[in-house]
Formats: C-alpha cells, sequence, structure tokens
C-alpha cells in the first residue's frame, strides 16, 4: 500500500474542499470528510493533528447548544405555561413553568411578573431533542435574571479563549476594569459595573481578545492593552 | 463574423481583473465582496434562523432562499427598475440550486439560511460574480460545505470562443453566445449551466474547457480571500 501523505501544517488556515492528506492512514474528525482516500476540510478553519487524527478548530459559525452548556438569553415570548428564549441558535428555546421557578403559581398568574419580554436571563440547557427542541432550566447555582449592565456578543467558538485557562483571562479582565463579567457559551457576555466606564473598558478588552484570539502570548498582551487604558 | 481582437483587448482566454474580500457586512453572519472587471457583486448570508412564511418550511432539512438584485443605479445605462421581477426571480433560482450541491442543511430543519446577492455595479456576468461571492459569504458564515462553488461566463464572440464576457461582448453585432457556468471546482462537477445563443457541439466541449481554468483561477482567489480575513490573525 502507499504511503498516506500529509498535505498541511498545524495551525493552518483551510477552506472548504481543501484536501488535507491522502491516504488511509489519517482519521477525519470535527469539520473535515472523508472521500475516496482522501481527507477533506469542511469549514473555514484551523488544522489541529493529533496523531492519526485530523480536525479543525472552528474560527466562525453559529452556536449549538448542547446539554449542561450554561448560556445567556433574551425572553422573546411569555406563553400560557412557558417562556421562549432566543439562545442565539436556529431555534427558539423553552422555559417551562417547571424549570422556571419553585414557588406556587396560580392558574392564571401573569408570567410576566417573573420573567418579562426582553429581560435577558442566564439560563443551562438541560436537553436538546434531535427534532431541535430545547429545554432550559433555571434551577441551578448562579442561573438568574440578569438585571443593569450590557450585553456584547462574541464568536461562540472564541469563549474558551475568553475564559482562559481556569478563569485567567475573564478573571484578569474583572480585577483590571472592576466589572462582574458573565461569559454564556453562547458567545454573549454580560457586563456589569457601577460604573459604566469600567463597562466599555471591559468590553474592548473582550473585544481585543475576539479579534487577536489566534496570536501566541495572548495573556500577556490583554495585560499590556488594559495597563494602557 | 469575424472577432479578430477582443473589445477591452484582453487575450481570448483572459479573465477581466478580479478582486475579492470576505467579512464586509458585520451584522451578518457571512459576507463577501466579488468584483470582476466593473461587476462587483456582494453577498451576506444570515442564518440559519426560523423560516416565515411557515408554509415553506421543510422538516427533513433547512432551506437556502437566494435573493438576488441589481440596484437601480448599477446599469451600464438605463435605470434598472427596483424590486423584485422576473429576470431576477429565475436567478435567485438558479443560483440556489447551484450552491445547494455543496451545503448540507439536515441539521437544520425547518430554518432557512437567507442569501442576499446585491449588484451595485453591472457589466455582465452577474449571475457568476453572484455565486462566487455567495459561495465565499457561505463559508465565511461557518456553515458545513464539501466545497466552494466557482462560477464564470464563457462563450462564443463571432467566430471565437471567450472567456469571460463583457456588456459590449454579449452584444456583439455579429452574434454572440453566452454561457454561464458554475462549478465546484476540486471536482470538477458542474452547478450551474445556462446557454443563451447558438454554438455547436465542438465549440461548446472547447468553451467548458476554458472555464475550467477560468474557474481554477477564480477559486484560487477565493481560496486566497477567505484565508486572509482569518490568517491574518494567525500570524
Amino acid at each position: 500500500m502507499e504511503k498516506s501523505k500529509l498535505l498541511v501544517e498545524e495551525r493552518q488556515i483551510v477552506v472548504p474542499g481543501d484536501i488535507l492528506a491522502e491516504g488511509m492512514d489519517y482519521l477525519p474528525e470535527q469539520g473535515t470528510f472523508r472521500e475516496d482516500d482522501k481527507i477533506i476540510a469542511s469549514n473555514v478553519g484551523m488544522v489541529s493533528i493529533k496523531g492519526r487524527l485530523i480536525k479543525l478548530i472552528a474560527l466562525n459559525g453559529k452556536y449549538i447548544p448542547r446539554t449542561g452548556d450554561v448560556v445567556i438569553g433574551r425572553i422573546t415570548n411569555v406563553a400560557t405555561m412557558n417562556w421562549l428564549v432566543d439562545i442565539g441558535y436556529a431555534y427558539e428555546a423553552g422555559l417551562s413553568l417547571k424549570e422556571a421557578t419553585s414557588d406556587y403559581i396560580p392558574r392564571g398568574e401573569d408570567l410576566t411578573q417573573f420573567y418579562d419580554f426582553g429581560e435577558n436571563i442566564m439560563t443551562k440547557v438541560i436537553t436538546v431533542s434531535r427534532a431541535k427542541m430545547i429545554d432550559l432550566t433555571m434551577k441551578g447555582p448562579g442561573l438568574r435574571k440578569l438585571k443593569g449592565g450590557r450585553i456584547i456578543g462574541i464568536t461562540p467558538s472564541k469563549v474558551p479563549r475568553i475564559i482562559g485557562r481556569e478563569g485567567s483571562m475573564v478573571n484578569m479582565i474583572k480585577d483590571a476594569t472592576n466589572t462582574q463579567i458573565i461569559i454564556g457559551q453562547n458567545g454573549k457576555i454580560w457586563i456589569h459595573s457601577d460604573d459604566p466606564l469600567n463597562e466599555l473598558k471591559a468590553e474592548e478588552a473582550i473585544k481585543f481578545v475576539d479579534n487577536n484570539c489566534h496570536k501566541d502570548g495572548l495573556t500577556e498582551e490583554v495585560k499590556k492593552f488594559l495597563e494602557k487604558k | 463574423m469575424k472577432y479578430e481582437k477582443r473589445f477591452s483587448n484582453r487575450k481570448f482566454d483572459e479573465l477581466r481583473e478580479m478582486d475579492a474580500k470576505v467579512g464586509i457586512i458585520e451584522r451578518a453572519d457571512g459576507s463577501a465582496m466579488f468584483k470582476i472587471g466593473k461587476t462587483i457583486a456582494i453577498a451576506a448570508v444570515y442564518g440559519p434562523r426560523q423560516l416565515h412564511p411557515a408554509f415553506l418550511r421543510n422538516p427533513q432539512r433547512g432551506i437556502l432562499r437566494c435573493n438576488y438584485n441589481m440596484m437601480s443605479f448599477s446599469g451600464s445605462g438605463d435605470r434598472v427598475k427596483p424590486g423584485p421581477s422576473r429576470r431576477s426571480r429565475e436567478i435567485s433560482m438558479v443560483i440556489e440550486n447551484a450552491l445547494m450541491p455543496v451545503l448540507d442543511l439536515s441539521d437544520f430543519p425547518n430554518a432557512v439560511i437567507d442569501v442576499f446577492i446585491e449588484l451595485i455595479q453591472t457589466d455582465a456576468g452577474t449571475r457568476c460574480a453572484g455565486i462566487t461571492a455567495a459561495a465565499m459569504a457561505l463559508a465565511d458564515s461557518g456553515l458545513t460545505m464539501k466545497d466552494l462553488v466557482s462560477a464564470v461566463s464563457v462563450g462564443k464572440v463571432g467566430d471565437k470562443i471567450v472567456v469571460d464576457l463583457d456588456k459590449e461582448e454579449e452584444d456583439f453585432e455579429g452574434g454572440a453566445t453566452d454561457i454561464p457556468i458554475a462549478m465546484t471546482p476540486r471536482t470538477g462537477k458542474i452547478t450551474l449551466l445556462q446557454l443563451d445563443g447558438e454554438i455547436s457541439k465542438e465549440e461548446l466541449d472547447k468553451a467548458l474547457k476554458a472555464s475550467r481554468d477560468a474557474c481554477n483561477k477564480i477559486y484560487g482567489l477565493q481560496k486566497k480571500a477567505l484565508k486572509e480575513k482569518y490568517g491574518d490573525k494567525n500570524v
């Protein structure tokens, strides 16, 4: 059998249709697929090779919910038995009465007194069905309504970089700007501070991370960026 | 009728000057600009998102909805009447068909991917420029794609097979045949082929061969533009 050939390097940017490897020795993972004996990219992404596995680190794309994700959503509809929440996915997610509160709610109660139109909540995904029905819960540590502050959006695939190793990046931004920050897995970030200028500073720092995501020594650069402010 | 030398002084297999840029519209999920000669196409992708009206929904897979539009000031000459027309409706449909083979929308039942293609300046070859821009915009939006799609118009002007006709050539007195072609460059499969005019079998073969080389050139530019947007951050 002919020897397998790798046609790309680690961390190289590829586009859909690019041939990554030839031969059967390599295996396609996330963002790639096999056609005959070739492995081909199906997304724009950065190549990551682990042994025989070739995968792409996504650089763009919408949020895809997974069970257990903590996300930030906005109430878009209040129905008789549930709320509908926009979590930045193609489909709206549902928050049922049972999962929203442990209070006793009499029949016919006005549900807007719990969560009203346009309000932002920090919530958790409990199930994602095959028919794309997403169920949310408010029962869990820290899950609550988000009052005040501002919400900004970043590319969902860059959330791990904003958080940093064990929260190093976000903690640095929090300390330097004296703000509260909550990061949802869906790329929505809530920033709150008593002083709006601090919020603005934190927002700029997060945008900086978002735009310079793939640089080496990013933590140092952000440190410098924050000191300049 | 003889056609000795092209009006634009190009070689017969030479494309007009091209330019491509990805990520030009901030609020869109994906966007791109493609310029070939005086024709400029801008494509914006929104979605996957909820589809309205609901009767269009497909519970098996998401649908692709393209909207081709020539802006009123875009033509070379008269003002283009704004709004949808029979022509723009048809071109929207053929663009959908040209892009659909590379997309896998089975992950998004009942949803829609909207592609808006705006022509801000036109000099023939608009549907091809639109497809080329839309393919880049779709890749930019992060959708799963088997391949990109590149498109070019080839044809016969007078007695010569030419690549990338401009408006002057399309209106050539001695008769011109215009063949817009879109293909997936890696596999060479054709996703759009239209023909307006007359051409013999042998000449069509020749034209198709010429379109392959031209599409590969466009493909190279598409890749470069996409990598430029994401690659910059890698340096």
